[in-house]
């Protein structure tokens, strides 16, 4: 079984860091993306199992980033992570074809859980 | 705005009354000048009939006098007549039925005074009149009327005499009248208190004795006693009228009414004078009934106005205040919105560093149990500090979720709503500032409670203003009660907030709910709340009521139907 390969996509560098630091701890395959065209550019050479995708970001958002990943990898799982303001947003993200949204700012565990669920959603389709 | 109502009750009043006041004047001025100016002229014109009447009656009693003398003259001859005994016949016959006669004399042209009758017998009977001014006249004029003279009897008097003809001589019947008659029918004019009435000849110069105004042979005047200036002031001068004359004389210290007529047999003027005040008093008495009336009308007015202002001003109170809820209301929601934005503005950006701080605990919290620091001597310290972090974090999250909710509930709609949910989340918000002060709240919830189709945020917002009133009325150390539960005949939700505060006095209960209605001092409160907060219910198509007693605490309750 591959590791599980996840990226996440946040343009606050403390989370982000921090994320793929505790993640890469738990024996995940985690990077960082400052923003969704730095994201897209590193989906274009790797394969992601799960990205993690905050909504709100400068320059391209997290719903326009999904729809782009979802064009590039349709097969890679999305997590939407939402402040509490733009709950809709994440909503819509599910509509895009998001796996599920997270609250903002949500316990590691919670996230770990909802990585879980996503990359057993991924792995139930392929295989 | 507060408007200045005295003001606008003083400036609405003052013009019902200028317009109401303004024509019943002009009216009741025009009226009473009409009937100034008729009943003055019908005075006016009793007056000249008056004056005219009376010398119409003197002249008819000269005329008689000639008609008698000139038939007694042309009866009887020259020699008849200067028989003294004859002549004395003729005049007891004539006096005997009328007393106008004083005496008689017969006088030849050469001015010798033949024969007389009559008491000044020694004194007159000498006497040549062929130098006296009548005697010229009579012989120019065959009759002659003179004026009131003395005479060679030193007394007031005057005469008519008659020439006759007879062949080629002539002689004169001279006959002297009585003043009496004259003076009675001149007298009969002296009707009021003040009036008056006299004769004057053609040199102004009185011919009978007035009432007040001069004495014989002087000239008319107002009395002494009667002048400003406490000289006989003289009356206008009528000796030279030729028609009636009518006028109101209002100068020289005297307003009077003065008709003057001239007679046709003699060059003399009857004069009357009234006083306005008497003829004219039943104009005054108008003048007062008017005044009178008028003073009623003006109260009226005056009265109903103010009436009709209360009215109208109290009702305009009533809209400034219908008003001032209203925009104190929009207010308000201008304000909630307003502030949800900035909730949410905030919540999001503390949000990404809460974020990051929790990560970095939790990486902290990681590192703690992989390395073997475990057994360093502050690793206790470290663990509990890390664990502090998160715990604080955590609640930093809920205040924000909190607020997040409450922020997104601001938009109207009809959603559907977990009351007991929403009463956890609202009490959520007060729950820190209740534990200050050593308020429970306590929740006893029914889970049978439907989940109904309401707004949401306004219902928050009202059950907010009920745990606040609720923790005021506390003040402190107390319980609050939240209960919920469900009516299912009437399919009603019912949420009650009950207190252990001061509660509220029986005749206040009724009044709660008005608007500006406070307890709380002046500045503390806008007395909006609950009148807001039953008028959103009202609008939900709900209803609130309230229990209270005083000292024991206060039930707002509010049914919410489920649909």
């Amino acid at each position: 079984m591959d590791t599980l390969r996840v990226l996440i996509v946040d343009d606050e560098d403390d989370f982000r860091e921090t994320v793929v630091k505790r993640l890469n701890a738990r024996k995940i395959q985690a990077e960082g993306a400052a923003s969704g065209i730095k994201a897209l550019e590193v989906l274009k050479d790797k394969d992601f199992d799960v990205i993690v995708l905050d909504v709100k970001m400068p320059g391209m958002d997290g719903i326009e980033t999904l729809r782009h990943v979802k064009k590039l990898k349709p097969e890679t799982e999305v997590i939407m992570l939402t402040g509490h303001a733009s709950v809709e947003f994440g909503l819509k993200g599910m509509q895009l074809g998001a796996f599920d949204y997270v609250m903002k700012p949500a316990p590691l565990n919670e996230l770990l859980d909802t990585i879980g669920q996503a990359y057993n959603k991924k792995r139930g389709m392929i295989h | 705005m507060e408007r200045n109502y005295r003001k606008l009750w003083w400036q609405h009043c003052l013009a019902i009354i200028g317009f109401s006041v303004i024509p019943l004047l002009v009216v009741n001025y025009s009226l009473y000048m009409l009937f100034d100016k008729i009943y003055t002229e019908k005075v006016e014109d009793s007056l000249r009939s008056d004056a005219e009447n009376r010398r119409d009656a003197i002249d008819l009693f000269f005329s008689e006098r000639v008609a008698q003398l000139y038939t007694i003259a042309n009866t009887n001859t020259f020699a008849q007549m200067i028989d003294e005994g004859y002549l004395g016949r003729i005049f007891n016959i004539m006096h005997a039925k009328s007393d106008s006669y004083m005496d008689f004399g017969i006088i030849d042209s050469e001015g010798r005074h033949l024969a007389y009758v009559g008491p000044y017998y020694d004194m007159l009977k000498q006497v040549n009149y062929k130098n006296e001014f009548w005697f010229s006249e009579v012989r120019a004029n065959g009759i002659y009327i003179s004026d009131i003279f003395m005479g060679f009897r030193k007394a007031p008097h005057f005469v008519i005499a008659i020439m006759v003809r007879e062949k080629n001589t002539s002689w004169i019947l001279r006959a002297t009248v009585n003043l009496k008659n004259i003076d009675d029918i001149v007298q009969k004019a002296w009707t009021g208190a003040f009036s008056d009435s006299f004769i004057v000849n053609r040199k102004n110069v009185l011919q009978t004795q007035p009432r007040f105004g001069g004495a014989f042979f002087e000239t008319p005047a107002l009395p002494e006693y009667m002048s400003e200036t406490h000289k006989p002031h003289p009356y206008p001068d009528y000796s030279s009228a030729v028609a009636t004359k009518l006028e109101r004389v209002t100068s020289g210290g005297m307003d009077a009414f003065f008709a003057a007529v001239p007679f046709r047999n003699t060059k003399w003027i009857l004069v009357i004078k009234e006083n306005p005040d008497e003829i004219l008093s039943q104009l005054v008495q108008g003048q007062h009934w008017m005044l009178l009336f008028t003073a009623a009308g003006l109260a009226i007015i005056a009265t109903g106005a103010a009436l009709f202002t209360n009215v109208l001003i109290n009702r305009i109170k009533e809209t400034d205040r219908e008003n001032a809820a209203n925009s104190d209301m929009l207010l308000q929601a201008n304000k909630m919105i307003a502030l949800s934005k900035m909730a949410a503005g905030i919540a999001h950006e503390v949000n990404n560093p809460l974020a990051s701080i929790a990560e970095k605990a939790g990486w902290l919290k990681d590192l703690l149990a992989e390395e073997d620091i475990a057994g360093s001597a502050n690793f206790a310290e470290f663990n509990e500090s890390v664990d502090k972090i998160e715990q604080h974090v955590a609640r930093a999250r809920k205040i924000i979720h909190n607020l997040l909710g409450f922020a997104r509930r601001m938009e109207p709609a009809k959603e559907k709503i977990n009351i007991n949910n929403l009463l956890d989340e609202t009490t959520g918000f007060l729950e820190n500032e209740a534990r200050y002060v050593n308020i429970r709240i306590d929740k006893k919830y029914e889970d049978s409670v439907p989940v109904i189709t309401s707004d949401l945020s306004q219902i928050q917002q009202v059950v907010l203003n009920l745990l606040n009133n609720a923790i005021d009325a506390i003040d402190h150390d107390g319980t609050i009660t939240v209960f919920s539960s469900y009516h299912e005949k009437t399919n009603e939700v019912e949420i009650s907030v009950a207190d252990t505060g001061r509660g509220i006095a029986e005749s206040d209960l009724n009044k709660i709910f008005d608007p500006f209605f406070t307890t709380k001092e002046a500045g503390k409160g806008t007395g909006l709340g609950l009148s807001i907060s039953y008028s959103i219910i009202e609008k939900l198509g709900g209803k609130m009521k309230v229990q209270s007693k005083v000292g024991k605490g206060t039930v707002f309750t509010i049914l919410l139907p489920k649909h």
